[in-house]
This record gives C-alpha cells, structure tokens and sequence, in this order.
C-alpha cells in the first residue's frame, strides 16, 4: 500500500509540476481572493485579524475544491481510467498517494496564502507560526475527505456541482475547528481542543479512505 | 432503461490461446461493451461468461483486470508526463524493473520521443505508447479498442507486425475495427457483429 501511495502520490505532483495548474491558476486565484476578500471588509476593517483566520479557511476551501476537482480530472481523462484500472493498483494505496499529493498542493498554497495574511490582513506573525501546526493538520483532513469526496463524485456530468454540495457538510466542522485553533493561536484561547478535532477528523477520513476507496472507484 | 435495450446480447465466443480474433461492426454495434466486459470494466447483467478462467458473473473485476491488457483508441496514459515518465510508472506499478524501459521503447520506435510529453505525440505515435504498455505489462489477453483509428498505412503495418509476434510469442489477442484486417501476414478469426450480438464469422 505504502510503495503505491508513494508512486500515486509522486506521479500526481509531477503532473501538477508539468501542468503548472497550482502556480498559473490556483495559487493566483487564492490570493486573489484572499484579498478581494481584504477589501471586502474595508479599509478599517481590513487591517483587523480577528477576521483573518475565517477569510484563510473560507479561501483554503475554494482553493481546495478546484484542487479536488483537478486531482481527479486527470484520472479520468479518455482512456487513461481503463488503462489504469487494468494495471490492478492497490485502491487504498491510490487513496492514500492522491491524498498526499492534494495534502502537499494545499500546503503550498497555505504558506503563500499565509504570507498574504500577514501582509494583507496583518496577521501577527508570531501567531501565524503558532497556528501553522494545526493548519497542517486541518489540511491534512480536507485533502483526505476531498480525496474520498473527489471519487465519489468524478467521471460524472455534474461533478464540478456535486463536489462542493456533498462536500461542505464535511468541510465545515474542519472549518470551524481550524479557524478556531489558528483564532487562537493569534489571540490566546484553547487552541488544543480545537486542534484535537482536526487530528481525529484526519485519522477517521483517512481510515474511511482505505476501507472505501476501492467501492467508490468501481461504483 | 438499459436493461430494456441490453448492449450486447445473445453473444457466443470462444477465443483460442495465442490467436488473433477481429470484431468488425459499425459504430454501435457492441464491440466496445464486449471488450470491456472482457477486460473486467464493467459487470455482466445476465448471461454467463469466463476470461482466462475466471467467471465474469462471480469474480471480482479487479482480478480480471490484472490479467487483460486494454488500449483504447483514445490513448491510455497521463498526457502531462513524458513517454519514458508513463512507462516508468507503470512499470513501477506492476513492481517490473525500469530498465526494460529502453528495450520497449525500440520496439516501438520511441526512443528518440521519450522526454516528449504524450500530448504532444501524434495519433500514431500515441498508439505506440499505448503499446509499449501493454509491452510492459506482458498480459495474457490482449483487448485492443479500434487501434486503426486514424493510423496511416505506416502505421498500419506497424501494428500488424506487433500484433504477429505478440500472437506469435502465446498472448491471445482480440481486437475491435470498423474493417477487416488487410495484412498478408495475419490471418485473424473475423467476427461481424452488429446490433450486440456476433452476426457471422470468416
């Protein structure tokens, strides 16, 4: 399982590597957000952290559909599902590697995304740090539940619709619990508590992963 | 309903071990859905059937699959990744050693395309990468999807000559196309089908 989730998780970020997706589309298009999303609350605001945390979650989920969506876009392409499928590959093992691989993407973005909150949100930076083993965490989480999400919804008309709708209802108690721990970080709170549900949300989607993936690819 | 206009029905076919069979038909006529179901990509609904021994009715696909190669007329590899990048990773997938890599890529004359991405190739060079892993993966059933498809005659007789020694050397291979093989050294079974079901034989 582990020697696939390698070559899974490998061939997936040389693709986004030759693709540029991430530089040239995703990572512009979070910062762009990220500081439309700045504007937004207006000059006074704007400056004004206690919103940053929910503005970094609530761009992080945007982000992290299209990432989804993409990861499982280049499985499906004309040709390559049946060829694949035919090379008898270990479904937890895929699992796990494409999870990884999204896990990696979206932590790239968040370091960028990060940066733009302390520059355009003036985040403490301190307090950024802090934040950023829970955010690794949290992340973590979302790449596993998109990843099991990703497949269920792929290969079908409206998968561009279906993922955000069936996929949010996970995504918020990670939401919450991220924006939460990272609130905290930044202003003093419980930050443990918080971080404890993203650690147990990684663990369960990840176990959930394994035992289900294979079912959902050959539905 | 799908099952009130069943894709292929009524269907009797035995292929013998290290042949090469043709099924020819129009587009629609069930060539596609008899080779998926061959390849384990899709379930049987009724009826009875076995692929290299396993009974299609009763056996996890995933078993069927490890053993059948598929090329599809519409390419079977990543298009990001170089020729050489597709063929080490499924060479790495099915725990072969990479260094048949370079033997492969001269049997199919794509050595001098293997830092190429598979986008960039043409048609034919495609279905030469397709071949190359199937080359790989040495499967016992060889399921191949319309791979004439837009070849030019080079191609073509490309094509056959593979084909001639992969029969040649024990694999049995079943291929779908719109016409009957024109090669002077395959003599392959032909099928016609036509409305899913196999309407004559030659």
């Amino acid at each position: 399982m582990i020697r696939i989730a390698l070559l899974v998780a490998g061939k997936d970020l040389r693709i986004e590597r030759r693709s540029r997706v991430l530089l040239w589309q995703v990572v512009p298009f979070g910062v762009m957000a990220l500081l439309l999303s700045g504007l937004a609350l207006g000059p006074s605001q704007a400056g004004h952290s206690s919103a940053a945390p929910g503005l970094f979650y609530l761009v992080i989920v945007l982000v992290a559909l299209l990432m989804i969506n993409r990861s499982h876009a280049i499985e499906t392409t004309a040709g390559t599902r049946a060829s694949v499928a035919t090379l008898g590959l270990d479904p937890a093992g895929v699992f796990l590697g494409k999870a990884v691989a999204l896990a990696i993407e979206l932590w790239l973005t968040a370091i960028v995304l990060l940066a733009g909150s302390v520059v355009v949100l003036h985040t403490a930076l301190h307090g950024t740090l802090e934040a950023v083993p829970s955010i690794l965490v949290t992340l973590g989480a979302i790449a596993g539940a998109g990843t099991l999400y990703g497949a269920l919804t792929s290969g079908g008309n409206a998968a561009a619709t279906l993922l955000p709708v069936l996929s949010l209802p996970t995504f918020a108690p990670l939401l919450i619990a991220g924006e939460r721990s990272f609130n905290s970080a930044l202003h003093g709170g419980a930050l443990l508590q918080w971080w404890v549900i993203s650690v147990v949300a990684l663990a369960v989607y990840l176990a959930l992963g394994i035992l289900l993936y294979g079912v959902l690819e050959e539905s | 309903m799908a099952s009130d206009f069943p894709l292929l029905s009524g269907v009797d076919l035995e292929l013998q071990p290290s042949s090469l069979t043709v099924l020819v038909g129009a587009n629609g006529a069930g060539k596609t859905s008899l080779l998926r179901l061959l390849a384990g990509l899709v379930g049987l609904s009724a009826g009875e059937g076995w692929v290299l021994g396993l009974d299609l009715a009763s056996v996890d696909r995933r078993q069927i699959r490890r053993r059948v190669g598929w090329l599809g007329h519409e390419g079977s590899f990543y298009d990001d990744l170089s020729v050489a990048e597709n063929l080490t990773f499924a060479a790495k997938a099915l725990g072969r050693p990479t260094d048949e890599l370079t033997t492969v890529l001269d049997r199919v004359e794509l050595t001098a395309r293997r830092d190429i991405a598979a986008k960039q190739l043409s048609a034919g060079q495609r279905r030469r990468l397709g071949l190359a892993w199937l080359l790989l993966r040495r499967p016992e059933l060889w399921l191949l999807d319309e791979p004439y498809a837009s070849l030019d005659d080079e191609g073509r007789t490309f094509f056959d000559e593979l084909l001639g020694d992969v029969v040649e050397r024990g694999a049995t291979v079943l291929v779908s196309a719109h016409d009957p093989l024109r090669s002077a050294r395959l003599r392959p079974r032909t099928l016609v089908m036509a409305g899913g079901r196999i309407v004559s034989e030659s």
